[in-house]
């Protein structure tokens, strides 16, 4: 009892009019914190008593209690049904944030993942034993190979960000063994942050190049900064703004003309699989994250995958394990040394995301070369679809094509008093996941949307409508509305000041009382 | 194709409104050599049906662990995990939303964190935990790097009982971020001496516990002569369910805890993915790697959460931020929660009692094998063996014979080729044993 009367009186109950005696709003629960329904001595599984043994831990068994709560088994469903509610997802709606592909996220591949055969497999069983995981691998990899024309691939990387240490590792390894000590790493301002963070971390600086008027690299600007120092180039293409880099093929050629490599961030592929090879355009290594392109879910942030494909040059230095195959069948090769003497080493534990590689496979198997092709022409069409129906009402940043997102800067919204976050905010009211905002940072109160193929022409048409009515109601200057959004959620707007101002960042005894009685 | 709702009038209708006559149009700003007149060459769409026959094929050459007596461990462990965990694991509101970055749509996702932070703290005896990493081996890495940051030097050392993909990626890093690492050989039998090896250019010391080799070592001494020096110390755990039984890092004076928390709710996935724990002190929170969950109010007052101290981050701080993450293993990082919710403290602290238990039958049933000698002196859950004969064809033939037995030690170090690492949780029955020591004692005869 005491956990919930604190709960409520301290923190679930709503203020004025809407106010209910729980603080639930209908379907919206109020939901204490696991560890205000602690009964001590209950649990949730039912374990055997353990026969009795004299310990061999060393004289440090654990001295004092963890404290842990104890719930049984349908508490903890209801709890986490209960938050899972408090959730906008894929599943709920149309998801329109810009850059992250929020797609359809198909079941089959969750039940593969969960073949015994792949998820009840260790990964340091004897290789005889894992024939089919280390195959499957393998097979994932002549896809991604296949898809972007490229002659090898990084498998371990565990996410985009992963993938992107991996490939600037490998460019690193590249330099140092031609005992080059090239060290300016040239990133457009409009890259993901992950990029000069990347480079950063594998100890190279960071020189940004300014974007032009079409919102893409200024070509001469970059040709400027390119000299003897500069290790690689790394871009994004299709790029951030949702716009292909139409001269890639020539900034390939002075990239490598001035001795640099050229990463390409795949960050967008979904864009151009299967209608594109990025070998093509001139890359050096591009890492794929398959929690976008082929679609393994977010997971409320992650798990990804992040494999990087590679070009000749840097092949030889892609992080271990290996996977070869030969007349003895699938290997993993986990040292240094036979046809990997010069990998950089290992980035991660074991041997890459397996759960994902699974998910992915089952996504390309499913598609296939001839879906894949259509993947790419319903999101780019989808975007543009957005593009012709919005540019009316907001702005577009760039004129189109676009590729698969599409982005618009505040320039509609000036002098409404309403800004990109409580457009965005206003659209959570309406049933919406908002656009990406305020990224990239190359345009003034950026709205960054994606659509993705797995919208209906319904959906799409509905999505219009309310972001067009919203826009006229900003302009017919009913800002105040607007600050006041969202206002149907489980919260209202958070102070995300305080937060940081005084981290609160766990739970602890005693907190909730003296929190309520302030 | 059936994940692509667009029919070909809604297309035709899409292409007339944007005013174009094909969709080849829309992507006339790729260089018209690089476009692909075709499909590449990869089979074509298939049904469920196929693409299930076609995977589960593939997935049948594999033995899973769960069908046969197991005792694989090093660093990965198969634990039974409870129905609802996976059930709860596959609501589409947690499996297909992106990272809480809208707040008010994301509570259920920044409330599951803010409970996990608090039982990662909780478990580690640390201050503050993050929302995860990608696996315990990068959090290794990433907490090397971290005390460097803090100590504002640039050499760590490592132990000998250290996982060796842990020291591998460690060291990786250190290749490109420039720092150094002053790696211990082996340390099977668990009585490395470490403290004499700190000086005034020691950023941290990394140990684990339990070690790589099983033992359990009481690293209070070693983090006091790591602070006297203004170094940190970072507690490596590979195995969280030993937090259960064994005293953990925070009381052993621990700067940083590095964990893999794979053991806690998620399937052994041949390898990944799994999920990283990073703790530490309140001092340090700002130079910590990784996203956090903070609990702030809302407009009306109420409690609720927010991700928070972004300014470490990469997509704030760009080339300046503390680390280049940008996700955490959120869903890994669920099931550990849930898992953990359903353990509570008495099924946590019981689990870890069973493991122990097992392993010491285990250990005292393999003992008794011509053959073997049982090198631990102390244990959680996995312990290392010599054995009369090289460990690695040994567990070949186990494995013909339908066991899977262990680690060869030379899997990681091919010097130690009589080295058998081996690991019992609370699946193994007394059956298993029993096949195992049969088994064992018919090859080593």
């Amino acid at each position: 009892m005491s956990g919930w009367s604190q709960a409520l009186s301290g923190f679930g109950a709503g203020k004025g009019e809407s106010a209910t005696i729980s603080g639930n709003r209908a379907l919206q629960i109020e939901e204490p914190l696991l560890f205000e329904q602690d009964a001590a001595g209950r649990c949730g599984v039912d374990l055997p008593e353990p026969p009795a043994v004299s310990d061999r831990l060393g004289g440090l068994g654990r001295k004092g209690p963890i404290g842990l709560p104890g719930l049984s088994e349908p508490q903890v469903v209801r709890h986490y049904t209960r938050l899972s509610q408090k959730n906008y997802s894929i599943d709920t709606g149309l998801y329109p944030l810009g850059s992250c592909t929020m797609k359809h996220n198909p079941r089959l591949n969750e039940k593969m993942a969960r073949l015994p055969g792949f998820a009840d497999v260790h990964p340091l069983q004897p290789q005889s034993t894992v024939q089919g995981a280390i195959e499957l691998i393998d097979l994932l990899a002549h896809w991604l190979k296949t898809l972007t024309g490229m002659p090898a691939v990084a498998m371990s990387p565990a996410a985009g960000a992963h993938g992107e240490l991996c490939g600037m590792m490998c460019i690193r390894a590249a330099l140092d063994a031609r005992g080059e000590s090239r060290r300016r790493v040239l990133v457009p301002e409009s890259a993901h942050g992950t990029n000069p963070a990347t480079a950063a971390a594998c100890g190279f600086t960071v020189d940004p190049i300014p974007a032009d008027a079409r919102g893409r690299v200024d070509l001469a600007a970059m040709k400027a900064k390119l000299g003897p120092d500069v290790a690689a180039l790394m871009l994004t293409n299709p790029n951030t703004c949702g716009l292909f880099e139409g001269e890639i093929v020539e900034i390939a050629r002075a990239v490598h003309e001035a001795g640099a490599y050229f990463y390409c961030d795949g960050a967008n592929f979904n864009a151009i699989v299967g209608r594109v090879r990025p070998a093509d355009l001139g890359i050096d290594c591009m890492h794929i994250n398959l929690h976008k392109t082929f679609s393994t879910p977010h997971g409320g942030g992650g798990p990804g995958s992040g494999p990087v494909v590679l070009a000749e040059s840097l092949a030889r230095f892609a992080p271990l394990p290996w996977v070869v195959h030969d007349e003895n069948g699938f290997r993993l090769i986990e040292e240094a040394e036979g046809p990997a003497a010069e990998s950089l080493g290992r980035l991660k534990g074991n041997h890459g995301q397996m759960g994902m590689f699974v998910r992915a496979l089952s996504y390309m198997m499913s598609h296939g070369s001839d879906g894949l092709r259509q993947v790419s022409s319903d999101a780019v069409l989808s975007a543009n679809y957005l593009l012709a129906a919005l540019q009316d009402e907001l702005t577009p940043a760039f004129p189109g094509p676009s590729m698969h997102e599409v982005l618009f800067d505040d320039r509609f919204l000036k002098d409404t008093g309403v800004t990109t976050l409580d457009f965005a905010k206003a659209l959570i009211d309406e049933g919406y996941h908002p656009m990406t905002m305020y990224f990239p940072l190359v345009v003034h109160g950026a709205l960054l949307m994606e659509p993705t193929e797995t919208e209906s022409k319904d959906s799409l048409d509905r999505f219009i409508a309310v972001v067009r009515g919203l826009a006229q109601r900003a302009k017919a200057g009913t800002a105040e509305a607007f600050h006041e959004a969202p206002r149907f959620t489980p919260r209202r707007r958070l102070d995300e000041t305080a937060a940081a101002r005084k981290p609160i960042l766990r739970w602890r005894p005693g907190e909730r009382e003296k929190v309520a009685a302030e | 194709m059936r994940y692509l709702p667009l029919t070909d009038a809604d297309r035709q209708e899409m292409l007339a409104t944007i005013g174009v006559s094909s969709v080849e149009s829309l992507f006339r700003d790729v260089p018209p050599a690089a476009l692909l007149a075709r499909p590449v060459d990869l089979p074509k769409a298939q049904g469920e049906l196929e693409v299930e026959r076609a995977l589960s094929r593939i997935a049948a050459k594999n033995v899973s662990a769960g069908s046969v007596p197991n005792f694989v461990g090093c660093g990965v462990y198969r634990h039974h995990v409870p129905a609802s965990v996976d059930h709860l694991i596959q609501r589409g509101e947690f499996l297909t939303s992106y990272t809480p970055y809208q707040p008010e749509v994301s509570q259920g996702t920044l409330q599951v964190l803010f409970e996990f932070q608090t039982q990662v703290s909780l478990l580690t005896g640390m201050e503050v935990a993050n929302a995860s990493l990608y696996d315990g081996a990068t959090a290794c890495a990433e907490a090397v790097m971290m005390a460097n940051r803090v100590s504002r030097r640039s050499k760590a050392i490592l132990s000998g009982g250290l996982h060796p993909h842990y020291r591998e990626v460690t060291e990786t890093h250190s290749r490109f971020a420039g720092f150094s690492v002053a790696a211990q050989g082996p340390d099977v039998m668990g009585t490395e001496d470490l403290i004499p090896l700190i000086d005034a250019e020691t950023s941290c010391v990394v140990v684990q516990n339990p070690g790589f080799f099983g033992h359990v070592r009481d690293w209070t001494a070693l983090g006091e002569a790591c602070h006297a020096a203004g170094a940190l110390l970072i507690v490596v755990v590979t195995e969280v369910v030993s937090l259960g039984a064994v005293e953990p890092p925070g009381a052993m004076g621990a700067d940083i805890v590095a964990a893999e928390g794979q053991s806690v709710g998620n399937a052994l996935n041949f390898g990944g993915p799994h999920v990283g724990l990073f703790a530490t002190r309140d001092r340090y929170v700002r130079q910590m790697p990784g996203r956090l969950a903070g609990q702030t109010v809302d407009a009306e007052g109420r409690r609720g959460w927010v991700l928070t101290l972004s300014t470490r981050e990469q997509h704030i701080r760009r080339e300046k931020a503390t680390s280049n993450i940008c996700t955490n293993s959120g869903l890994c990082a669920l099931a550990f929660s849930i898992h953990m919710a359903l353990l509570g403290e008495a099924g946590f602290t019981r689990l870890a009692a069973l493991n122990h238990a097992k392993a010491v039958e285990l250990a005292d049933r393999l003992g008794k094998v011509p053959g073997v000698e049982v090198l631990n002196r102390s244990f959680f859950n996995e312990f290392t063996l010599r054995l009369s004969k090289p460990a690695a064809p040994v567990v070949e033939d186990l494995a013909k014979a339908g066991v899977l037995a262990g680690v060869p030690a030379s899997r990681f170090y091919p010097g130690l080729a009589d080295l058998l690492l081996v690991a019992a949780t609370e699946t193994v029955t007394e059956e298993d044993i029993s096949t195992f020591a049969e088994k064992l004692e018919e090859i080593l005869r």
